[in-house]
């Protein structure tokens, strides 16, 4: 299928949009340097990179959110002719035809699907309204691409799928020729990747040319005709999808051959954590869990795979000690946990690795070397008559940046000058090397660059050697299927029995995740029982 | 188009320059008040210099102004650091003062080292309980302490007047609403014979640089740091956020009360419902000159009270209204908010018109 397109685009290459040359600096740091890029009619571009590659950057010169230092944006005009766009303007952008889905959905909750497309191209003023016609255009796009949605419906009664077709058939009402689709699959479930990955083919197929910015490998591999990569400000690698392969791509994106973490062989031992019919309601679905049975045995990683919004906060808020179940027990160590308290928690040997590492991770203001001692200065290794031991807090930092490899001017700089993967790394410092016997890692990953990533992996399954729990919850189910022992799915507050990573079927996962099978409930209710049954 | 760019690390010159150069303005911009009142403005200025540091007796009441500053100031200093907003120094420090006179006016008697300490605890715990009241209010029902506090002042301020009226009052001062007068060896002693200046600066001295350390070195001064940069990732390593905050009410509201037992047993010797004329709130624009560092409130408390003492003679000796003073103060708050935001944003004019 991708070779028919890739010579289709040989033969007949109308160019739509070029960038040349360009180039932005943020003071001392060149966030683009020298960028040439082309994007044919009908044609598929993925736009790989690691976090702070300048992808995002280029993007918004694209749509003159940043003005270019050097360098200028072409697009072939509707007259076919080739047409400068005003830079630092994202009116023109617009009315040149880009469109942009962005990660995050920029739609309101509480109007239809139609309201929110029509949105801004209606007149204000005005008596009456009329949307037979959009909604027949609706219909026309709808049917020439298999983007299905019922318009009708409130957005927030949408699925996350469904509200990304909404954005995209906004951008297409509004005549957009290029659609530029920031990591388009982050909050999908396989299925519906899979699904607009057929969309995106049809719609290139007739004419619309895709701009897809990604991290993930695989997929860009499955959609797009053309992959660009970016390292560092400069474009590194540019190639037709079919001549690239995973390795390859990856060596282009970090600069240097990226170690893959692999699990080995290793028995677990006795139950570290054990949920029994915890249930905690908050009202809102995404705080809530129902009945959730659950067991972590010392030298096991046991994954809890899920669409985000399904329970996992609150997962993670109990085992942070941040939270407490309505009603159910929860036994660590072997011991039913009667006071929830984080402080308690951290003293007591559980690692926990917070989803947002910049909300609850870090102290921007504070150095790295109080960073990395918070948890503890309460403890008397940093403290005495409560004055802080500065001298015994900076050596742990300087032994941790070490050991860690934590990327930072020094243990007295503040966090906040950090990049996502060292501010990673200094929690996985904080947490890690005291040896815990639990690790709560929420979205570990996340946001990582493939190299932060791989150590993130490798600490984990590091831990898991020397004896310990590891709760990994994600919704990568690369990461998941790599490094975990058992995987367990949660949806909507249930969860599901625990499935042996190798036993697993990528599908039925998918549709687990989805909420598609009827037997998950109860099969979590025997799961504890089928689980002691296997473990020797 | 004007655009504002954060800056990631602003430097210790645009830090520490700025408050400086934003006061050295707000007194520049006292030019346009001074011209509009028809008064020489040089010599304005020279009197107003001198009214604050012109002579022994000058600076002594300059520095007897800026003793409650400095202690109101490291209150609101305190409270802000863990984004606390109180607004109340000006209620506590009126409870501070009337804890004093309670304990102060005879019921109790002793020598000067035991009754010195004893009206300080005793002002210092009244302001305390008057802020950890509004704060429980804030960690468990979420209620806006801005609010709460800014309206104790009112009722603190009633409530004092109605003792003064009553249980209170002074049978001795002929029908005026005052208190009966602090005892001697409570008093708080001058520091220089004949003038006003008295142990309260030595005590705010002493209670600034103690809280410097308090915070830079002790495990609470960090807990509250962490819990005012991110009470989120505070929370999350463990650090109650609710004792957190109770501490620092206490401290807070501590430290505004002792600023009224400075006022009542240093200045005044008794209670009257114009004991303080608004340090409670001049103290929020000392902490923030001195960007809420507790040795930066010295100085920004004894630049706030040179301006309304020089103020205050100058306009006595030219005929211009000593509200300049207020004028001026307030001005500096404005141009410091203003240049805060300048340390953390660089301003880029672009040539380029807007888009349309």
């Amino acid at each position: 299928m991708s070779s028919a397109a890739h010579s289709s685009h040989k033969t007949s290459p109308e160019l739509l949009l070029q960038l040349a040359g360009i180039t932005k600096k943020f003071g001392p740091l060149i966030a683009n340097d020298a960028i040439d890029l082309k994007v044919h009619k009908g044609e598929i571009v993925a736009l790989l990179g690691e976090n702070g590659a300048g992808k995002t950057t280029l993007m918004n010169i694209l749509f003159g959110h940043y003005v270019a230092d050097e360098g200028t944006v072409t697009v072939t005009n509707r007259d076919g002719n080739l047409e400068q766009l005003e830079p630092g303007a994202p009116q023109a952008a617009l009315d040149a035809g880009i469109g942009m889905v962005h990660q995050h959905f920029t739609l309101a909750e509480n109007l239809s699907g139609l309201d929110n497309i029509v949105l801004g191209t209606e007149p204000i003023f005005r008596l009456r309204r009329d949307r037979t016609a959009a909604r027949a255009k609706l219909a026309d796009l709808m049917s020439g691409s298999g983007l299905n949605v019922d318009l009708d419906q409130p957005v927030h009664k949408l699925t996350v799928g469904e509200k990304q077709r909404v954005e995209i058939l906004k951008a297409l009402y509004r005549d957009a020729r290029l659609l530029v689709l920031d990591e388009p699959t982050a909050v999908l479930t396989p299925q519906e990747a899979d699904s607009l990955f057929v969309i995106l083919r049809q719609l290139a197929a007739t004419g619309l040319s895709v701009i897809i910015i990604a991290h993930k490998l695989a997929e860009v591999l499955a959609v797009s005709h053309r992959i660009a990569v970016l390292r560092g400000g400069k474009k590194v690698g540019e190639m037709q999808t079919s001549d690239a392969d995973h390795r390859s791509i990856a060596e282009l994106m970090v600069g240097r051959e990226v170690p893959v973490s692999r699990r080995t062989e290793r028995v677990p031992g006795a139950p570290v954590l054990r949920l029994s019919d915890v249930t905690i309601d908050r009202g809102d679905a995404r705080r809530s869990l129902h009945g959730v049975n659950l067991t972590a045995c010392e030298g096991e990683i046991l994954g809890i795979a899920g669409v985000s919004g399904n329970g996992q906060a609150a997962l993670a808020q109990l085992l942070a000690g941040l939270d407490k179940p309505d009603s159910g027990i929860v036994e660590i160590f072997e011991a039913i946990v009667t006071k929830f308290d984080a402080h308690k928690f951290a003293q007591n040997g559980i690692a926990r690795i917070p989803e947002d590492r910049h909300h609850d991770g870090m102290v921007g203001s504070m150095s790295v070397a109080e960073n990395i001692a918070i948890e503890d200065v309460r403890s008397k290794d940093y403290q005495k008559f409560g004055f802080l031991d500065f001298a015994a807090i900076r050596k742990r930092a300087e032994q941790a940046i070490k050991d860690y490899d934590v990327r930072c001017p020094g243990p007295g700089a503040p966090a906040r000058l950090l990049s996502g993967g060292n501010i990673q790394k200094l929690i996985l410092a904080r947490v890690l090397e005291k040896s815990p016997k639990l690790i709560l890692a929420n979205q570990p990953s996340r946001g990582l660059d493939v190299g932060a990533q791989s150590e993130v992996h490798r600490r984990l399954l590091e831990a898991r050697q020397n004896g310990a729990a590891v709760i990994l919850i994600s919704e990568d189910l690369d990461e998941l299927l790599t490094i975990s022992d058992q995987i367990v799915v949660i949806h909507a507050g249930h969860v599901s029995k625990a499935i042996p990573t190798d036993a697993i079927d990528r599908s039925e996962l998918g549709l687990m995740m989805a909420g598609q099978t009827k037997t998950y409930t109860q099969q979590a209710q025997t799961s504890n029982t089928i689980r002691q049954g296997e473990t020797p | 188009m004007i655009r504002f760019e954060p800056r990631s690390n602003p430097g210790p010159i645009l830090v520490y320059g700025v408050p400086v150069f934003a006061a050295v303005f707000a007194i520049l911009l006292a030019a346009i008040p001074l011209a509009l009142a028809g008064a020489p403005i040089m010599d304005a200025y020279g009197l107003m210099i001198t009214g604050a540091f012109g002579s022994v007796f000058s600076t002594s009441e300059m520095l007897t102004r800026a003793t409650p500053l400095i202690l109101t100031g490291l209150a609101a200093a305190i409270a802000f650091r863990a984004k606390l907003w109180n607004i109340g120094a000006e209620g506590q420090l009126y409870m501070g003062a009337m804890a004093a006179v309670v304990v102060g006016t005879g019921v109790i008697d002793g020598p000067s080292w035991v009754m010195i300490p004893v009206i300080m605890i005793a002002g210092a715990l009244a302001g305390a309980l008057m802020l950890i009241g509004p704060t429980l209010l804030k960690t468990r029902m979420g209620v806006d302490e801005v609010v709460t506090t800014l309206l104790l002042n009112f009722i603190v301020l009633l409530f004092v007047q109605m003792m003064l009226e009553g249980a209170l009052k002074d049978p001795m001062s002929m029908g005026w609403p005052q208190s009966e007068p602090i005892i001697d060896s409570a008093i708080l002693p001058p520091l220089l014979e004949r003038m006003r200046v008295h142990l309260g600066l030595i005590i705010a001295l002493v209670a600034a640089s103690g809280l410097a350390v308090f915070v830079k070195r002790t495990v609470w001064g960090f807990e509250i740091r962490a819990v005012g940069e991110n009470a989120a990732a505070a929370k999350f390593s463990g650090i109650s956020v609710t004792k957190t905050m109770i501490l620092v009410a206490a401290l807070s509201g501590g430290l505004a009360g002792l600023a009224g037992v400075s006022e009542v047993a240093g200045t005044r010797g008794y209670l009257a419902t114009d004991l303080s004329p608004g340090y409670g709130y001049a103290g929020i624009v000392v902490a923030m000159l001195a960007r809420l560092s507790p040795v930066g409130v010295i100085i920004s408390a004894l630049f706030v009270a040179s301006v309304f003492v020089g103020a205050d003679s100058m306009s006595r000796a030219i005929g211009v209204s000593s509200y300049l003073a207020d004028l001026i103060v307030a001005m500096s708050l404005l141009c410091v908010l203003i240049g805060g935001f300048l340390t953390r944003f660089k301003v880029r004019f672009d040539r380029r018109k807007t888009a349309g």
